[in-house]
C-alpha cells in the first residue's frame, strides 16, 4: 500500500453506486490495492502495477462523464467527489448481466478470464459514451488468449442496447455540496493545501510545499509508488483545479490548461491538426489518455514524451506560474537537459498555448507497436511553404536524445530553398549533425537517425497527398 | 448429444462478472504472510557477502530465509536438480533468487527485498550463442543428431542450393495472471497448496521433497490459471515451495504472488534458436536433401530445454516428405533466464525453419512457394490403408499417381498415415483467393515504391503426445449422486482453453444428460493422482478418454442394475435425452439414480488412459513419438515500409484441423487467440538484455504483445470439417498447441513484401521488427542499387 508519511486525507465517493466515505487515508494509496486489499472486491485484477494492461479498468464518473481509467495507478483522492463502478457492479442489482457482459457470453469473449473484468468495464464505458470506434477503445486492454476478435465481436454485438440504469445513475451523483468541503490532515495544513480548487490556491500550497509532489493524472507518478517503491513524503493533488482544464480556441490561438486530459487534447485537436491528434490516439490507451494531462506530460521533462516535439513544431509556448509569478518561454526551451527543466521550485506548469496556423504539421510516431507503445522516434514536421519556397521550418524529436528537440541543422538546410525532392535530400544529410541517438531496447542508434532522414522524405510525399503509411493501406 | 456443441465456456458467466477466483483472489485467514524474492543484479559470479541487515529491519518483515535455511533438498527443477529455490554460493543470471522475505503485507515483502546487499565475485558470464558455443557450455555432451539417408551427398549433387542463417528470438508467455501460490499450514504438518499451475502433480512432489513429507501429506489445488502457454508448466515450482517453506517455518499461511517485473524477469521464457540451413532441389522445386543445425539458448538451468530442442528436430520436416535430412542440435547453456515450456514447445522453431527453406527456394526457383510446398508433401493417405480409422468426410484431392512415388516416413521413421494437407491446402486457396490477391499485389507493389505488400502460405503438422512417453497418461474420477447430479474431477487444468467444458460435455454425452447435471470442480491431487501435466495440447484427449471410461464404468453398472430390475437384457437400457430407457420402461435419469443408489450400487468410479501406440527412442531419434498429428494452414497478407520498416498484417485466413471437434466455439477460439500469439512472437515481442545480462524488456511497457488493433483486419478462421483417423474421443483433435504456428505465414508475408524492394531474398531475423524489416528492406534495396 502506498504510504505518504504523516499525510492523510479524507475522501467521500460512490462505488458502485453506493456511498463510500474514508477517513484518514493514506493518499497514495491505490484504488486496485483498496479494492483489493480492504474491500476484498477481487474482481479488479492486476496484470502489470504500470497501467499498461488494463486487468485493473474501471470505469469512473464525474461531471465530464465517463471515463475508463486504470485502477493499478489510481490513488484513492483522485475520486473524491467522483463515482466509481467496478466489474462487481458491472451488472444490475438484480444480478441482470450487461449487455457486454452478455455478448462477452454469447460470443466467446473470454478464455483465461483474467483480462475480461478490465475488458468488461472498459467495453461498459465505450457503451455508455456511445463509442463504437473498438478497436481504440479497447487498445488499452491485453489479452493473450482470444486474439481479440470475438471480444470485438461482443462489443459490436451490444452497440444498440440500451444503456442500463444503473450506469446512467452514476452520472446522477453530483458532489458539488462536498466538493470543496473535503477534509484533508496534514498537521494544521487546510484541506486546500493537499486538494487545491483552483489554481492560486495550487500556487500558494507549491510556494510554500516546493517539495511537494505534484500528481495531476498519476500516469508516471503513480509507478513511482507501485514500480520504484516510494513513498512520497508531500503530495499536492490537482485534480480539484478546475481552472486549469479550460480549452481555450479563439482565432489566434489554441491554449490547453495543464490540466487537460489527453482525451480532450485529441479532440480539440482532431478539426485542427488531424495528425498530432492521431499520434495522441496511438501514444497512450484510452484509460491513459483519460487520466494523463498535457501539463504532465511536459513536466515530467521525458526525452520521449510525443507532445512537447509537437508543440515545439507547432511554436508553442509554455505558461508557468510561481506564487504569484507568471512568465512564458517557448515550449524548447524548457527542456535543458535530461532530467532537467527549466522550473524552479514551486513552479508549475500552468498552460500551453500555440498559434492558430494552417495545417502543415505531421507528427510521426515510430514504435514497435502501432497502439500504446512508446515511441522510438517520434517526428514532428511544420514546414511553411509559399510560392515553391521553404519561408519557414519548424522540426522536432523524441526519442532522438534526452530532451525533445529540435533539428536545427535539417532546419537550415530547408528554409530559403524550393520545396523539392533534391532539397529534401540534402536536409536529410544533416540529421546526424543534430542527433547523436542513443542505442536501446526500443531502437538502435544507427535505426533512429536513419528512420528520421526517412521521416522528412515521408512529410515530403505526404504534403504532396501521396499515402505514406502503413495503416492507411487497406 | 452434449459432444460437437459450441457451448460457452464453463466459467463464462464467472468471468465477466469477476467472480472468477484466481489464487490472488482466495479469501484467506488472518495473519496471512506475503513473499518476496531478494534477486541476483549480476548475471554469473559468486556470492562473497551477503548483508541481509537492512532487508530484516524493513517494516513488516517477519522472516528473511537464504540457502543455509532451507530444510530439505533446495531445488525446483523439474527433473535435473539443477535448480535451487535460492542461491546457493553461485548466481547463474541477473533476476536469481538469492533471499526470500517473509512479511506482513506483498508491499512490504517487496520493499525488504531490494534492501539486500549482495557483493560478489563477478564471473564471466555467457550470454550469447556464440559465447556459449565458443566455451562449449552445453546441457549434453555434444550435439544430438537425427538423420534420415545422405542430406550433404543429396545436396551435393541437386540442381539448386540455398543456404542461409537466421535467428529466431524467444518469447515471454504474458500469461496476464502472473505467478502465484499459497500455502496453508494443516493440524498434521501437512500442507495444502493453491497453485496457478499447469502441473499440480509436480507441485505436490517438489513441495513434498522441500519440507520433507510424503506426496500424500501434501495436496495441491488448482482450479484455474488466468493463461498459461507453458510459462505454468513448471516455473510456478519455486513460488509453491517457497510458501510451504515459509509456512512450514512460521506455522501461518503463505502467499506469493510475483509483480510482473519480477516476473518476466525471474522466469523462463521461449527459447531463442538460431537455424542454419543448407538445402537442395530439383529444378522442379522438389527437396533432395536438408540439413538444418539448431543453436538452441537454453539459459542457465536444463528444466525442459532437451525435450524442447528435441521436439524442434521433430518438426523440422514439417509437412514435407524430405529424401534426406540432417539436423543437428545444440543445447547451450547460457547465463539468462532458463528458457521453459511455450506453446508448441520447440515445434515452432523447427517449423520456422523449414517454412523459411521453403520460401527461400520458391523465390530463387520463381515457383509459386504453395505450388512448390504441393509438391513436396507428403501423400494423403490412400483410403484402404488407413489404420483403424475412417476418411475425413471431405474428399481428398485427386493426386497425380506419379506422386506415390515417396516414402511418406518422417526423418525419424514414422509413417505418416493421416495427412490432411492436400485438402486443406486445396480448400484455403480457394477460400483466401490467394491466386487473384497474389496477382492484385504483384500490381500494387509495381506502382509503390515505398511501401510494399507481400503474401504467404504456411501449413502445419504437429506431432500430438508427450514425447516422454510415459506422461502420455490420465486418469479421472466421476461421482453420480442419488439426485442424478454428476461431479467429476481430472488430471487436467484450466487455463483458458475450456479443457473442463470439453470434458463436461463428454460426461454429459456418456450419460446422455443434460450439461447442467455435470459439474466439474478444481483439479485436486487428492482425487486423481500421478498426474502429467496439462501440455503438449493433449488435456482434452487423455483427460476426456479417462472421463469416459469413468463414465462408462458406472452407466455399465447402472445399466446391468436397470436391466435385472426390470427385467429386461442390458441392450434394452439406453441413455439419451436425460432419461434412461429401459425395455418400453422409460425413468428420468435421477430416478435412475436413485433407483441404483437404493439397489446398492456403487455410483462412483476412476477412469484411466494412456495413449496406445507409441514407442520412441530420443537418442537415437527413431520410432513413433505421436499418436497422430494435427494439421492446419494459414495464408497471411502484409504491408510494410521502406522508409521505417513499419508493418501491418492487412488479412489472414485459417483453415484447421481439430478433427471432429468436441466444441467448435472454443476450438475457434483457440485457433484466432493462437494466430495471433505466434504473429506476435515472431513480430513485436522483442526480448532485449543489455550487455551485463540484464533483461531491458521485464514489463508491458517495453515488451510488446499484440493488441487489440494488431489483429487482422480480415481474420477469416475455420475449422476443418474432419476427423481424427485414430480414435481419440469423439474422433476430435487436439487444438492448443498447433494453431499457434500457422503465425509463422505473418513472417513469412514480410519477409515476401520486403523482396519485393529488390530481387534477393531478404536475410529476415525473427521477431521481424519495425526495425529489423528496416535493416532487410534497405539490404534487399542497396543490392539492386549496387547492381548486385
Amino acid at each position: 500500500m502506498g504510504n505518504a508519511t504523516g499525510i492523510k486525507m479524507t475522501i467521500t465517493f460512490h462505488l458502485n453506486g453506493e456511498e463510500v466515505s474514508l477517513p484518514d487515508i493514506s493518499p497514495t494509496t491505490t484504488l486496485l490495492d483498496w479494492l483489493r486489499e480492504d474491500r476484498g472486491l477481487t474482481g479488479t485484477k492486476e496484470g502489470c502495477n504500470e497501467g499498461d494492461c488494463g486487468a485493473c479498468t474501471v470505469m469512473v464518473t464525474d461531471q465530464g462523464g465517463h471515463k475508463a481509467l486504470n485502477a493499478c495507478i489510481l490513488f484513492l483522492p483522485q475520486l473524491h467527489g467522483k463515482s466509481v463502478r467496478t466489474v462487481e457492479g458491472a451488472a444490475g442489482p438484480d444480478g441482470q448481466l450487461h449487455p457486454v457482459q452478455e455478448a462477452m457470453v454469447d460470443l466467446h469473449g473470454s478464455q483465461c478470464g483474467f483480462c475480461t473484468p478490465g475488458f468488461v468495464m472498459s467495453m461498459a464505458t465505450a457503451h455508455a459514451n456511445g463509442a463504437t470506434d473498438h478497436d481504440d477503445q479497447l487498445a488499452g486492454n491485453l489479452c493473450r488468449c482470444t486474439g481479440y476478435a470475438p471480444i470485438i465481436r461482443a462489443a459490436k454485438a451490444a452497440e444498440e442496447a440500451p444503456v442500463p440504469s444503473w450506469i446512467k445513475d452514476d452520472s446522477s451523483f453530483i458532489f458539488s455540496e462536498i466538493s470543496r468541503g473535503e477534509v484533508a490532515d496534514r498537521g494544521a495544513e487546510p484541506p486546500t493545501s493537499l486538494r487545491p480548487t483552483c489554481a492560486d490556491e495550487l500556487a500558494t500550497a507549491y510556494a510554500a510545499r516546493p517539495d511537494a509532489t505534484l500528481i495531476a493524472g498519476a500516469t508516471d507518478v503513480g509507478l513511482w509508488v507501485t514500480k520504484s517503491l516510494r513513498d512520497l513524503d508531500d503530495v499536492i493533488f490537482l485534480d480539484g483545479c478546475t481552472d486549469l482544464k479550460d480549452i481555450t480556441v479563439t482565432e489566434d490561438e489554441v491554449r490547453f490548461g495543464a490540466m487537460v486530459d489527453m482525451n480532450r487534447v485529441r479532440d480539440t485537436l482532431a478539426p485542427l491538426h488531424s495528425s498530432y491528434a492521431e499520434m495522441v490516439r496511438r501514444y497512450a490507451s484510452q484509460q491513459v489518455r483519460g487520466a494523463a494531462t498535457i501539463g504532465g506530460n511536459i513536466a515530467n521533462g521525458s526525452p520521449i514524451g510525443d507532445n512537447p516535439p509537437a508543440l515545439i513544431a507547432l511554436g508553442a509556448t509554455l505558461h508557468l506560474r510561481q506564487g504569484e509569478t507568471r512568465r512564458a518561454l517557448p515550449i524548447e526551451d524548457f527542456f535543458i537537459d535530461y532530467g532537467k527543466q527549466a522550473r524552479a521550485p514551486g513552479e508549475f506548469v500552468a498552460a500551453v498555448s500555440f498559434p492558430r496556423q494552417p495545417d502543415s504539421l505531421r507528427v510521426y510516431k515510430i514504435s514497435k507497436r502501432f497502439d500504446q507503445d512508446i515511441s522510438a522516434v517520434l517526428g514532428a514536421f511544420n514546414v511553411t511553404v509559399v510560392n515553391g519556397s521553404v519561408t519557414a521550418a519548424r522540426i522536432a524529436f523524441g526519442g532522438m536524445a534526452g530532451i525533445p528537440k529540435r533539428a536545427s541543422h535539417v532546419e537550415a538546410a530547408l528554409i530559403g530553398k524550393a520545396w523539392t525532392a533534391e532539397t529534401v535530400a540534402a536536409a536529410q544529410a544533416m540529421f546526424d549533425k543534430d542527433f547523436t541517438p542513443l542505442t536501446d531496447m526500443r531502437a538502435s542508434s544507427h535505426y533512429r537517425l536513419e528512420t528520421a532522414r526517412g521521416l522528412l522524405a515521408r512529410y515530403f510525399a505526404d504534403l504532396n497527398g501521396e499515402t505514406t503509411h502503413v495503416l492507411e493501406v487497406n | 448429444m452434449a459432444v460437437a456443441k459450441s457451448l460457452p465456456h464453463d466459467a463464462a458467466r464467472l468471468h465477466v462478472t469477476g467472480q472468477a477466483r484466481y489464487v490472488d483472489d482466495i479469501p484467506m485467514p488472518r495473519g496471512t504472510l506475503h513473499l518476496a524474492f531478494g534477486l541476483s543484479n549480476i548475471a554469473k559470479g559468486t556470492i562473497s557477502s551477503m548483508d541481509l541487515e537492512a532487508v530484516r529491519a524493513s517494516a513488516g518483515v517477519v522472516a528473511v530465509l537464504t540457502a543455509e535455511d532451507v530444510p530439505f533438498e533446495n531445488d525446483v527443477s523439474p527433473a535435473a536438480h539443477d535448480e535451487p529455490l535460492l542461491a546457493m554460493g553461485e548466481v547463474h543470471y541477473l533476476g536469481q533468487p538469492v533471499f526470500l522475505v517473509v512479511a506482513t503485507s506483498h508491499r512490504a515483502a517487496r520493499v525488504a527485498a531490494r534492501k539486500g546487499v549482495i557483493t560478489y565475485d563477478q564471473g564471466e558470464a555467457l550470454l550469447t550463442l556464440d559465447q556459449a558455443l565458443a566455451a562449449d557450455s552445453r546441457f549434453e555432451d555434444g550435439p544430438r543428431i537425427y538423420q534420415k539417408g545422405d542430406a550433404g551427398a543429396a545436396i551435393e549433387t541437386a540442381a539448386h542450393v540455398i543456404e542461409d542463417t537466421f535467428e529466431i528470438g524467444g518469447q515471454e508467455h504474458f500469461y496476464l495472471e502472473g505467478q502465484a501460490a499459497l500455502a496453508l499450514p494443516q493440524e498434521d504438518g501437512g500442507m495444502l497448496v493453491s497453485s496457478s499451475t499447469q502441473h499440480p502433480t509436480e507441485i505436490q512432489h517438489k513441495v513434498a521433497h522441500a519440507i520433507g513429507l510424503p506426496m500424500h501429506a501434501v495436496r495441491v489445488e488448482t482450479r484455474r490459471m488466468g493463461g498459461g502457454f507453458g510459462g505454468k508448466e513448471s516455473q510456478g515450482n519455486a513460488l509453491a515451495v517457497a510458501c510451504a517453506i515459509a509456512a512450514r517455518q512460521t506455522g501461518k499461511p503463505c502467499k506469493m504472488r510475483y509483480d510482473r517485473d519480477d516476473d518476466m524477469t525471474i522466469t523462463g521464457k521461449r527459447h531463442a534458436f538460431r537455424i542454419s540451413y543448407r538445402a537442395g532441389f530439383d529444378t522442379e522445386g522438389r527437396i533432395t536433401g536438408v540439413e538444418f543445425t539448431h543453436l538452441v539458448n537454453c539459459g542457465w538451468a536444463q528444466d525442459l530445454s532437451l525435450p524442447v530442442a528435441d521436439r524442434a528436430m521433430l518438426h523440422s520436416d514439417n509437412a514435407y516428405a524430405i529424401p534426406a535430412i540432417r539436423i543437428e542440435s545444440h543445447r547451450l547453456k547460457t547465463n539468462l533466464q532458463s528458457a521453459t515450456a511455450y506453446r508448441g514447445f520447440g515445434g515452432p522453431q523447427g517449423m520456422v525453419g523449414i517454412e523459411r527453406v521453403m520460401d527461400h527456394a520458391a523465390h530463387a526457383l520463381g515457383i509459386d512457394p504453395i505450388e512448390l510446398r504441393k509438391r513436396n508433401y507428403y501423400d494423403a493417405p490412400s483410403e484402404a490403408s488407413v489404420d483403424g480409422g475412417s476418411a475425413p468426410r471431405s474428399a481428398s484431392a485427386p493426386r497425380d499417381i506419379s506422386e506415390k512415388m515417396k516414402d511418406n516416413t518422417t526423418p525419424y521413421g514414422m509413417e505418416v498415415t493421416d495427412f490432411e494437407l492436400h485438402a486443406i491446402t486445396d480448400q484455403l486457396v480457394a477460400s483466401s483467393d490467394y491466386d487473384a490477391r497474389k496477382a492484385e499485389i504483384a500490381a500494387w507493389n509495381a506502382k509503390n515504391d515505398r511501401m510494399k505488400r507481400g503474401i504467404a502460405f504456411s501449413p502445419v503438422k504437429f506431432g500430438i503426445s508427450f514425447t516422454l512417453t510415459h506422461l502420455n497418461q490420465a486418469g479421472a474420477l466421476v461421482h453420480v449422486y442419488q439426485d442424478g447430479s454428476i461431479h467429476l474431477n481430472h488430471g487436467g487444468t484450466e487455463m483458458g482453453q475450456g479443457l473442463f467444458q470439453k470434458v463436461a460435455q463428454v460426461a454429459a454425452s456418456r450419460f446422455g444428460v443434460d450439461l447442467g447435471r455435470v459439474k466439474i470442480t478444481a483439479t485436486d491431487t487428492a482425487k486423481v493422482p500421478n498426474t502429467s501435466a496439462t501440455a503438449a495440447s493433449s488435456g482434452s484427449d487423455l483427460n476426456g478418454m479417462a472421463v469416459k471410461a469413468a463414465c462408462d464404468e458406472i452407466r455399465d453398472r447402472m445399466a446391468a442394475y436397470l436391466a435385472e430390475y426390470h427385467q429386461q437384457p442390458v441392450a434394452k437400457v439406453s441413455f439419451d435425452g436425460d432419461r434412461v430407457t429401459v425395455g418400453h420402461e422409460e425413468l428420468s435419469f435421477e430416478q435412475a439414480a436413485m433407483l441404483c443408489y437404493t439397489g446398492r450400487i456403487s455410483l462412483s468410479a476412476t477412469g484411466y488412459y494412456k495413449t496406445p501406440k507409441l514407442e520412441w527412442d530420443r537418442i537415437q531419434g527413431k520410432g513413433r513419438p505421436f499418436f497422430y498429428f494435427a494439421y492446419g494452414a494459414a495464408i497471411t497478407e502484409v504491408v510494410v515500409d521502406r522508409l521505417t520498416g513499419e508493418n501491418r498484417i492487412l488479412r489472414a485466413d485459417v483453415l484447421h484441423d481439430a478433427g471432429a471437434s468436441l466444441n467448435p466455439a472454443l476450438d475457434v477460439g483457440q485457433v484466432e487467440g493462437a494466430y495471433v500469439q505466434g504473429a506476435g512472437w515472431l513480430t513485436t515481442e522483442e526480448l532485449v538484455w543489455d550487455g551485463q545480462g540484464n533483461l531491458r524488456t521485464h514489463a508491458p511497457s517495453t515488451y510488446k504483445i499484440p493488441a487489440c488493433s494488431d489483429r487482422p483486419d480480415v481474420f477469416n478462421v475455420a475449422l476443418f470439417d474432419g476427423q481424427n483417423r485414430e480414435d481419440t474421443i469423439y474422433k476430435s483433435k487436439a487444438v492448443g498447441e498447433p494453431p499457434f504456428m500457422l503465425g509463422i505465414s505473418a513472417w513469412l508475408a514480410l519477409s515476401d513484401a520486403t523482396a519485393a524492394f529488390g530481387e534477393t531474398y531478404p536475410h529476415l531475423n525473427a521477431p521481424a521488427t519495425a526495425e529489423e524489416v528496416w535493416r532487410r528492406a534497405t539490404e534487399v534495396a542497396a543490392e539492386v542499387a549496387d547492381g548486385v
